[in-house]
């Protein structure tokens, strides 16, 4: 274990997301990284890569983001992101059960698809134009005044992520309401075995690749890791 | 408006074409293309003010950058430029059809005959009408500046551009909404031949189906005569048609522009859906089911196709000149930074790109390959003018089909802005705020005491400030790769300092006239674009103080438009054409080399324009490795 004076432990993890256009991936991305929020963000083309530092207790996690285009047309490149993810987290809009369909696709891709020890967030945003006080702590909830936009209930998304083993979070990336801490439960229900070859800071993508690639050959990982951490 | 024109070959000229007051002899063919907005220009749309008259002081000679010089006859005012020699002649429409065969059907013409006769007698007409008190009165103030009536306001053609670019709210009635849908200067309409709209820069689809139907009908109407559409005026609006495969692009234009000019804007339109789709797709989705609604397959490139036609409408010289702008190094510098990133190149690297506020610093490719000027317009249209990259932050990496090079397969394009954060790990950002005396000791100043333009020039963002690098590969994997170039590159960007160049240089504006032109005072130009032809790229002058808002801006393109038009009507062979009407002058000279237009005040005198003409021309010629691209790095 590190003592105050030596660096901690460091190590990459490899996240994406996924989630229809416009549920707010990019936002929660922008809320993690650079604590910012943007009314009209614009679609992402394509996919953007992030990243961003996570302080657990006992060691430090690099988080290596891609924060995917949810647009239809670029679906099928999906796979080049999720391909080596050790994490996902699937994305949809509280107000919109749409979304919440398309993300039980994703999950189910990734579940056939992904390196089999993925850890995966089902994350439900935009909880400010709700009516939960929780949504609020931030720093005023947009809408307010008794209107509801909730169309997901949190009873429904959370009884399908505790079937399917995921991690479930509701936000705002609007207030910042729980984002970090999807994020840092995330790092906390990554094995550590696939943290092992921790590198300092400078560590490269391209390592950081190989790396998951020689984790994948372990098989999958123990579901159970995550539960500690679920809400 | 008041023209003159001069043609005939620039350097030998055997035999000077006369004007002939005789009808039209066969073999030469009409000037189809200016002639169509014709009814525009006299309806004063563009510049219809109260011409002064040419001076009879006729410059007929030109110097060459090669030093040759050309001689040009001078009409006689007094009889007018002939319809043909003028290029402004109208195809009568008693000859057989076949003179017409280029683009634009006989029936099509049809609606656009509204003004009786030609341009150019018209013209000849009116500014033979000004009386010499009139003439008197309006040369006594040399300075007037041009377009100085749009300060006072009535400026009536463009009245309501300002809102231009606003949204039609969707709380409003449906007859506000459509009389403010109407009251825009510029339409653009992409639907299916099928008659399914796809897109529209202003108002949403359900405001406009009705419009979009009508519009199916009619050139659906025409496709089934085996005589396409073209275009036709209704009213101020001139509509131009353009059909590319299974989609019908349409623009509606009330700012003057030329129909090739316009086609040429929904040619880019075009190139933007095939950016998203590739023409094999395109056509697959059509063939397999002609009535798909395109909007879902194109989600998101709404926002593209929105700023690319804004850019069109705002007058941008890219469009115009199917040319780019560079940023202005020196030359040694230049190469230096070619050199450095070309020695960080990536394997699978097609192309590489240093752009700063969209204009070009460095360029990398293989030697057989090019770039060309429409898929990079694309390009810099998604990073610079729409918000979708620039505000993500991190690195990008889009799959992208350029056209131009492609049109049946992806590119891959590794984007990444080296600004802000970048500033932050950078520890001596201070030479990035004022420029330093190594970045810019830019114009020669030969001979000239006072090289210092009186005014210290104010903090002039004409364009955005990023710096940008892309890098494009046909390999969908090489992110990594391209993620680790940009590293090693921005180190070795920052430890030689050219990051620090590149930033002072995109500070500072874009050259003054009085800069260029030094000793002369008020300049005898108010503005200049040259665009060199062997390069593909243009360099002008800064737009401060007279063109910085949209609408003096707006009024400077319409005029080089004009201009434009004129000199690339197919089979002109005008080589230089002065105009002058009632709020400015302007000058447009085409030679193999290059393509010069200026615009000064409206009693600038010719002789006056054609010598600033031949400085800047001289200028550019001594600069011309610094604010052109030439080869770039090649591997
Ligand atoms: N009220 C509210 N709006 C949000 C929240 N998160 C995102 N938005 C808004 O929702 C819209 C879409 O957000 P994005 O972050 O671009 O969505 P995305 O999932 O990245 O969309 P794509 O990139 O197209 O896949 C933007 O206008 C955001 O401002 C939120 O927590 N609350
Ligand atoms: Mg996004």
């Amino acid at each position: 274990m590190a003592d105050s004076g030596a660096p901690k432990p460091s190590s990459s993890v490899k996240l994406v997301l996924l989630g229809e256009a416009a549920v707010g991936k990019s936002s929660l991305v922008l809320r993690f990284v650079n604590n910012d929020f943007q009314e009209n963000k614009e679609p992402t083309i394509g996919a953007a890569f992030l990243t961003q530092k996570c302080n657990l207790p006992t060691r430090t996690i690099k988080f290596e983001i891609w924060d995917t285009a949810g647009q239809e047309r670029f679906a099928s490149l999906a796979p080049m992101y999720y391909r080596n993810a050790q994490a996902a987290l699937v994305v949809y809009d509280l107000t919109k059960p749409t979304s919440l369909i398309k993300a039980k696709h994703w999950v189910a891709e990734l579940q056939r698809q992904a390196s089999p020890g993925i850890v995966i967030a089902l994350v439900g945003n935009k909880l400010d134009l709700t009516n939960d006080s929780a949504g609020g702590d931030g720093e005023g909830a947009g809408v307010g005044d008794g209107e509801d936009a909730r169309k997901v209930t949190t009873e429904e998304a959370k009884s399908y992520a505790e079937e399917e083993g995921l991690l479930f979070f509701e936000t705002s990336a609007k207030t910042g309401y729980n984002v970090t801490e999807v994020f840092t439960a995330i790092a906390n229900a990554i094995p550590e075995t696939s943290l092992k070859t921790a590198r300092g800071p400078g560590a490269s993508s391209a390592a950081a690749r190989t790396e998951e690639q020689r984790v994948n050959l372990n098989g999958p990982r123990d579901p159970n890791a995550k539960e500690g951490c679920a809400c | 408006m008041a023209q003159e024109t001069e043609e005939g070959n620039a350097v030998s000229s055997p035999s000077p074409p006369s004007p002939s007051p005789s009808p039209p002899p066969p073999p030469l063919p009409p000037r189809r293309k200016v002639s169509g907005e014709a009814p525009l220009q006299v309806g004063g749309q563009l510049q219809s003010k109260p011409t002064t008259a040419v001076s009879s002081i006729d410059i007929s000679t030109l110097s060459f950058p090669d030093g040759t010089r050309g001689t040009f006859p001078t009409p006689s005012v007094g009889s007018g430029p002939s319809p043909l020699n003028s290029g402004y002649g109208t195809p009568s429409r008693d000859s057989s059809g076949d003179n017409l065969t280029d683009s634009m059907s006989v029936m099509s013409l049809a609606p656009t005959v509204r003004a009786p006769g030609d341009l150019a007698s018209l013209v000849a007409g009116e500014f033979n009408r000004k009386s010499r008190a009139w003439n008197l009165l309006r040369s006594q103030s040399e300075t007037v500046q041009p377009f100085e009536a749009i300060e006072s306001g009535d400026s009536s053609e463009l009245s309501g551009f300002e809102k231009e670019f606003d949204n039609i709210p969707e709380n409003l009635t449906d007859d506000v909404r459509l009389s403010m849908w109407q009251s825009k200067m510029k339409h653009y309409l992409i639907l299916s031949s099928a008659g399914k709209p796809i897109w529209s820069r202003h108002g949403d689809l359900s405001l406009i189906n009705s419009s979009m139907g009508v519009i199916q009908t009619i050139i659906s109407f025409y496709e089934g005569a085996k005589d396409p559409l073209m275009g036709f005026t209704a009213g101020k609006a001139r509509f131009v048609v353009l059909t590319a495969g299974p989609l019908y692009f349409v623009a509606i234009s009330k700012l003057g522009e030329s129909d090739s000019q316009l086609r040429g804007q929904l040619e880019a339109l075009y190139m933007q859906i095939l950016s998203t789709l590739t023409l094999p797709t395109l056509k697959n989705i059509f063939v397999h089911r002609p009535s798909t609604d395109l909007r879902k397959p194109l989600e998101g490139t709404e926002t593209l196709l929105s700023s690319l036609a804004d850019s069109f409408t705002k007058g941008s010289p890219t469009a115009l000149l199917g040319a780019l702008e560079c940023l202005k190094l020196r030359k040694s510098q230049r190469h230096a930074i070619n050199n450095i990133f070309l020695k960080n190149r990536a394997e699978k690297l097609l192309y590489g790109l240093i752009v700063a506020g969209g204009k070009l610093v460095s360029v990398i490719r293989p030697r057989k390959h090019s770039l060309h000027p429409s898929d990079l317009q694309l390009i810099f249209n998604m990073l610079f003018e729409s918000g979708s990259i620039k505000s993500g932050g991190g690195e990008s990496w889009i799959p992208i089909c350029l056209p131009a090079f492609n049109n049946s397969g992806y590119l891959y394009m590794y984007v990444s802005f080296f600004d802000e954060d970048g500033n932050e790990t950078q520890p001596k950002p201070s030479s990035t705020t004022k420029p330093t005396s190594s970045s810019t000791p830019t114009i020669p100043e030969e001979g000239s005491p006072p090289p210092q333009p009186p005014p210290p020039p104010p903090p002039q963002p004409e364009s955005p400030q990023e710096i940008a690098l892309i890098l494009i590969s046909p390999d969908r994997e090489s992110f990594f790769p391209f993620s680790s170039l940009r590293t090693s590159l921005y180190n070795s960007l920052t430890k030689s300092t050219h990051l620090s160049l590149i930033r002072s240089s995109l500070a500072s504006p874009r050259p003054s006239i009085s800069s260029i032109l030094p000793g002369s005072n008020p300049p005898p130009i108010s503005h200049f674009i040259y665009k060199s032809r062997p390069n593909v790229q243009f360099v002008m002058s800064s737009l401060h103080p007279l063109f910085t808002s949209p609408m003096a801006r707006r009024k400077l393109m319409s005029q080089y438009q004009t201009l434009h038009a004129a000199m690339h009507a197919k089979h002109s062979h005008l080589k230089v054409i002065y105009s002058v009407g009632g709020d400015c002058a302007s000058l447009g000279w085409v030679t193999p080399l290059f393509e010069f237009y200026c615009v000064a005040g409206p009693n600038v005198s010719r002789q006056a324009m054609t010598e600033a003409a031949n400085r800047v021309v001289k200028w550019v010629g001594r600069e011309e490795a610094r604010v052109f691209i030439i080869g770039g790095g090649v591997f």
